[in-house]
Parts: structure tokens; C-alpha cells; sequence
């Protein structure tokens, strides 16, 4: 814990203790006050996550919907699919348009929290800085804005995945009115609300280490440039 | 021991260039100076004469273009990233012109940090935050955020988190200039009471008249270079005036 790279200077006391790490949790309940209090904020940065992660799991929750009523094979809902542009004889063929769909909103959502949260940085070169005149290490910085772009990136998932869901079963009910539930995909649909949530947590995470690392590379001198 | 024991700061022959494209500015032309433990020691010079940055590398904020500083026998410059974060947190203390607290974070959130990053848990750093919170007369307020209290008590917020680690040294870089007369004078003489209470040398930058009646020294630096030292005694103090010449 206390070993020197260097040989120690004749004038040096003659091992130089490192500052050690803050751990994980210690780091989560500092940055906590921040995330806390800046919560109405992080809305602002997770609504593009939220809209994305809607958008993808709406598409997901329709798409299962419309699957599981037309295998229905009912002559009445077949009807109504009809009228609501479903081709009931190939509902697979919007596949390909609805990926690219939504891999475009998600690389715009990935772009956006990355935006947000460098701005974040620039904001805040101040308190880094000064977080480093008490002896906060690299790493340290790096946690937390890691901590908190991932915390806000889930959050927004979460919101996001409750949001399409709500949205595809507005939809769904609207047009085919009690068959939905009749013929509710459970199991599909489960599993397209795990695949948004994985898919927003992975991209929030993602989307976290460059700001985080740009965070942590400002030096302590920034603490007394920048003028409020 | 080259340093000696009663010698805490020790500079020599400190230059800093910035290179601003083809320009170098040369902002510091060669500083020697050598502080005592446990006095305070005022630098005082015009604007862009070089304060802010010897202080930084008194501070070990930032590293000199030549020459070396030694604090508290350590020699700044052959420490690495790590050990610099420890003399950081555990020797020196800052205190801002414009009190940088952490916005987000209650008085006692702020103070507490310092004692985080030695290694502490929360709660015993709140502990300590708590005890040295009262002590600069803010026992009252821990639980206000920085936007909740006045500017001298932000600066007083600041002296206690630069103390809680009792550091060595206290490195102000002009701690009044935010503040109005009267709060000012609080904060000077807050400043040299810790130094009293706790043993701890202070280091000022400043244009504040006002700080000279508490300096043990004062620290004359011009266009880089330092200009005259005095001892206390040596100068004499009225308003406005330092022997006969005003300040920039
Ligand atoms: N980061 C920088 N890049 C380029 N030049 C700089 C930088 N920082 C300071 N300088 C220059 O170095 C000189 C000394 O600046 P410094 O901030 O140390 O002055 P100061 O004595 O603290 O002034 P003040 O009383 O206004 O705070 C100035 O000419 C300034 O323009
Ligand atoms: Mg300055």
C-alpha cells in the first residue's frame, strides 16, 4: 500500500505513502447527494433514454401482439387487423424497416446521454477539480460519474420500457379491443421487456465511460481558473 | 535532512512558462522563498504578477517549468500521481477566492470529503465534520446546503473543510476577495486563530490590506519574481498604505 515507484529523494522521508481507493459503495453514497439533488436535471438527460427504450419496446409489444392475434386465425380479428394495415399473411415483412427504426433511435439516445453527460463535465470542472485539491483520486472520479450516468441510464430504461408497454397496450386495446388480452403473448412479451431493459442498461453503461474518463483526466489547477 | 526542521515550505528557483501558441508567458521568473512552520505568510503583488500561480505550486497543483518546492520534506516534484493525491489530502488545505463547496452537498457532505478520501467511512468522517464545523462557528448550520447560507459562512464552511484533516499547511489564495469588509476581517482573523489553535502554517495570496496586521511575513512578488520579504516589525501597517506606497 505504501511503496514508492521512484527511489526516495535524500530529502524525502523515506517511504511516501499513495492515497488509496475509496471503494464502490463509499463512492455511490457520496455521489449520492449530487444524484439526489440533481434529479429534476437527470429527467432531462434520461428522457432520451426514456423515448428510445419507449420506442423500442412499443415496437417489440406490438409486434408481439399483432403475431399472437394473427396466429388467432380468428375471421373477425382478422377483420380488424386487416383494417388496422396488418398483412396477416406475412407479418413478418416490416421486420427489417422497424430495425433499422430502432437501432437509429437507440444510436441517437446512445449520442444523446453521451452529450448530456460531457456537458455535465464541462459544468463541472470546478467541483472535479476542487475534489482533487482534497485528495481525490482518478479512479474516484471515474466511479462516480460512472455511478451516475449508469444510475440515470437505468432509471430511464425503467421508465422507458413502462412507457412503451403502456403505449402498445393503449394501442393495441384500441384497435382490437378485447382480443388482446384473449390472446395475450405473455411469454413474448416478457422477454422483449427484458431485451429493452438490457439493451438501455448496456448502452447507459456504455455511454458513461467516455464522459467519465474525460472527468477524470481534469486537473486540480481547474479549480481556480474557471470563474462562476 | 536538507530541509530543515522549522522550515515547511521551501522553494527554489521556481519558474513557470505557459506557451500560449508562440507566445511564452513567463509567469514565474525564479522564486526562492523559504516559509516557517507554523507562521502566516501573506504574498501580496499586483494583478498578473504570479500569486495564483506559486500558489499552485506550493500546493502541488500544479508542476514548476524549472526548479523545486518541498513541503513539509517532501519534494513535490519526485512524487507520483498517488502520493501527490496523499500530500493533498492529508498536508494542505485550500481555501478558494470563490469558496468552492460543493454545490449539491449540505456543510456537513463538504467537510466530510477530505476525511472520505483518507480512507474514512461516512459516518466517522461526519463525525470529524461535525466537531471542526463547530469550531468555526457553524455548529448550527450542518445540514444547510452552500446556496442556503451566506458568503462568509461559505468561506467558513471552506476553512473548516480545508482543516478537518489538520494538514500542515493552509493555502489560501485570496479567501476575502468575495467578501465584504467586515466579513473579510471574520474570515482573517478566523484564519489566524486556527493557525494558533491547530499549529498549522498559513499561506495567503492577497491584495487585502487587511491581512497584513496577521502576517508573521509578508511576501512582496512583482512580475514573477519575489520582490522584498519582510518579518513582522519590518513593515509597517496603515490603511491603504505599506510604507508610504499603495497597493495595486
Ligand atoms: N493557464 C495559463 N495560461 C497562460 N498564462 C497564464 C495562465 N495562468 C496564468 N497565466 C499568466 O501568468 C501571469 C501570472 O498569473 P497569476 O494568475 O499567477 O497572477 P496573480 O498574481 O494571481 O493575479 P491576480 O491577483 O489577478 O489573481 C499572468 O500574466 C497570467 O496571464
Ligand atoms: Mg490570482
Amino acid at each position: 500500500m505504501t511503496t514508492t515507484t521512484q527511489t526516495p529523494a535524500a530529502t524525502s522521508p523515506s517511504i511516501i505513502p499513495e492515497q488509496r481507493h475509496v471503494t464502490w459503495a463509499v463512492t455511490l453514497q457520496v455521489s449520492w447527494a449530487g444524484i439526489k439533488r440533481r434529479f429534476f436535471r437527470s429527467l432531462i438527460t434520461m428522457s432520451g433514454v426514456v423515448l428510445a427504450i419507449a420506442f423500442l419496446t412499443y415496437m417489440q409489444v406490438m409486434n408481439d401482439i399483432v403475431k399472437s392475434l394473427v396466429l388467432a386465425n380468428d375471421t373477425v380479428l382478422n377483420a380488424l387487423l386487416q383494417k388496422a394495415g396488418v398483412d396477416i399473411y406475412a407479418a413478418d415483412s416490416s421486420d427489417r424497416m422497424m430495425i433499422l427504426l430502432i437501432t437509429l433511435s437507440l444510436l441517437a439516445c446512445l449520442v444523446g446521454i453521451i452529450n448530456s453527460m460531457l456537458m455535465s463535465v464541462t459544468e463541472r470542472i470546478k467541483e472535479i477539480g476542487t475534489m482533487k485539491c482534497l485528495g481525490a483520486l482518478d479512479g474516484f472520479i471515474i466511479r462516480s460519474y460512472f455511478i451516475e450516468s449508469s444510475l440515470q441510464g437505468v432509471a430511464g430504461t425503467v421508465l422507458g420500457c413502462i412507457l412503451g408497454l403502456i403505449v402498445a397496450l393503449a394501442a393495441a386495446a384500441s384497435n382490437y379491443h378485447g382480443y388482446v388480452m384473449k390472446h395475450f403473448p405473455w411469454l413474448s412479451v416478457a422477454g422483449s421487456l427484458v431485451i429493452s431493459l438490457l439493451i438501455g442498461t448496456l448502452l447507459s453503461v456504455v455511454a458513461a465511460i467516455l464522459p467519465a474518463y474525460l472527468a477524470a483526466k481534469k486537473q486540480p489547477v481547474d479549480a481556480m481558473r474557471v470563474e462562476e | 535532512m536538507s530541509i530543515s526542521e522549522d522550515i515547511i515550505v521551501k522553494a527554489s528557483g521556481v519558474t513557470k512558462v505557459y506557451q500560449l501558441g508562440a507566445e511564452a508567458v513567463h509567469a514565474l521568473r525564479g522564486i526562492d522563498l523559504e516559509v516557517r512552520r507554523g507562521e502566516y505568510l501573506s504574498i501580496l503583488g499586483p494583478s498578473g504578477s504570479g500569486k495564483s500561480t506559486f500558489f499552485n505550486m506550493v500546493g502541488g497543483l500544479d508542476r514548476p517549468t524549472e526548479g523545486n518546492v518541498e513541503v513539509d520534506g517532501y519534494c513535490l516534484q519526485e512524487l507520483n500521481q498517488k502520493q501527490l493525491a496523499w500530500v493533498r489530502c492529508h498536508k494542505m488545505g485550500y481555501i478558494f477566492q470563490s469558496f468552492n463547496l460543493i454545490q449539491t452537498m449540505t456543510a456537513l457532505e463538504n467537510v466530510s470529503l477530505p476525511r472520505i478520501f483518507a480512507g474514512e467511512t461516512p459516518a466517522q468522517a461526519r463525525e470529524a465534520a461535525a466537531e471542526i464545523l463547530t469550531v468555526v462557528g457553524l455548529g448550527h448550520r450542518l445540514t444547510h446546503l452552500p446556496s442556503q447560507v451566506s458568503g462568509g459562512q461559505q468561506q467558513r464552511i471552506a476553512i473548516a473543510r480545508a482543516l478537518v484533516n489538520r494538514p500542515s499547511i493552509i493555502l489560501a489564495d485570496e479567501p476575502t476577495g468575495n467578501l465584504d469588509l467586515k466579513t473579510g476581517e471574520e474570515i482573517i482573523h478566523l484564519l489566524g486563530e486556527m493557525k494558533e489553535k491547530f499549529g498549522i502554517t498559513v499561506i495567503t495570496a492577497t491584495h487585502d490590506m487587511k491581512m497584513l496586521s496577521a502576517s508573521d511575513t509578508v511576501v512582496w512578488i512583482k512580475d514573477g519574481r519575489a520582490d522584498r520579504i519582510a518579518r513582522k516589525g519590518e513593515f509597517e501597517v496603515s490603511i491603504g498604505t505599506i510604507d508610504g506606497k499603495t497597493l495595486a
